[in-house]
């Protein structure tokens, strides 16, 4: 008899794969899709769903569908793989340092000279009090009411 | 809007110019000022090198520090409407403290 190369190992293998490529590469752009794993949780659990019944059947029906051996170890590889993946994400990202001594609302910033990406020195508290320049030059928000202000975003960088 | 970050000059200029950002990249290397400022994550960097973890800082014009976001998650960052959010907030109640 004729035995199935076990479609639901393949196809439930690729799709963990592709929901775990796809959360850097595409999803992590939208920050609905980025705070949380919508579409990736999903789609990942849904793959190991469909390997675990292709590795089922190949334990159950070796004589129709083929896979004892490699459907167990792409399952073990891909329950590996995702685990890994929902570690990062939900454990290591979270992994961040209190900073209770960071700057909190009500004190006073503190002044720093550091270069922009031209090698021109900026100085917070000129840059709070110079004007505001248009098109990228270095200056503040402008409100109506001329209420100047600076928002400052730390990255972790690397880019 | 200014970004800091441990990238060099070099570094962030070209992410300016691949991205088309207009607002200021400043250089902090050596984590000078995320230190400073208690922002050092420890080893979060690829290479073990010391970074900043994410926050934001929304600063007005005398230098007080009017709204923090220090995100519990690397994945979750503000969103530009909180951003405007507590933007706004600072000049309806600045005006009436002043």
């Amino acid at each position: 008899m004729k035995r199935s190369w076990n479609a639901s190992v393949w196809l439930g293998l690729l799709l963990v794969l592709a929901g775990i490529v796809s959360y850097p590469v595409y999803f992590a752009r939208f920050a609905a899709t980025r705070d949380f794993p919508w579409v990736n949780l999903p789609a990942i659990a849904f793959g190991l769903v469909l390997l675990g019944v292709g590795i089922a059947r190949a334990f159950r029906r070796p004589d129709a569908y083929r896979g004892k051996i490699f459907g167990s170890i792409l399952g073990v590889a891909a329950v590996l793989v995702a685990g890994f993946f929902f570690y990062e994400i939900f454990v290591m990202a979270r992994q961040l340092p209190a900073s209770h001594g960071a700057p909190q609302v009500g004190q006073v910033a503190p002044d720093f000279t550091l270069p922009d990406s031209t090698n021109n020195p900026v100085n917070l508290s000129g840059l709070l009090s110079s004007s505001f320049a248009p098109n990228g030059g270095i200056g503040p928000a402008v409100s109506g009411d001329k209420t100047a202000a600076v928002v400052l975003i730390f990255y972790r960088g690397y880019w | 809007m200014i970004a800091i970050s441990v990238d060099t000059p070099a570094e962030s200029e070209k992410l300016r110019q691949s991205q088309g950002y207009t607002f200021p990249i400043l250089s902090d290397a050596k984590d000078d000022v995320i230190r400073r400022w208690d922002l050092v994550h420890p080893h979060g960097g690829i290479d073990g090198a010391d970074i900043a973890r994410p926050a934001e800082f929304l600063i007005d014009a005398s230098g007080k520090v009017r709204w923090v976001n220090l995100t519990e998650d690397l994945v979750v960052r503000a969103r530009p409407q909180q951003v405007l959010a507590a933007f706004d907030a600072m000049n309806s109640t600045g005006r009436s403290s002043q």
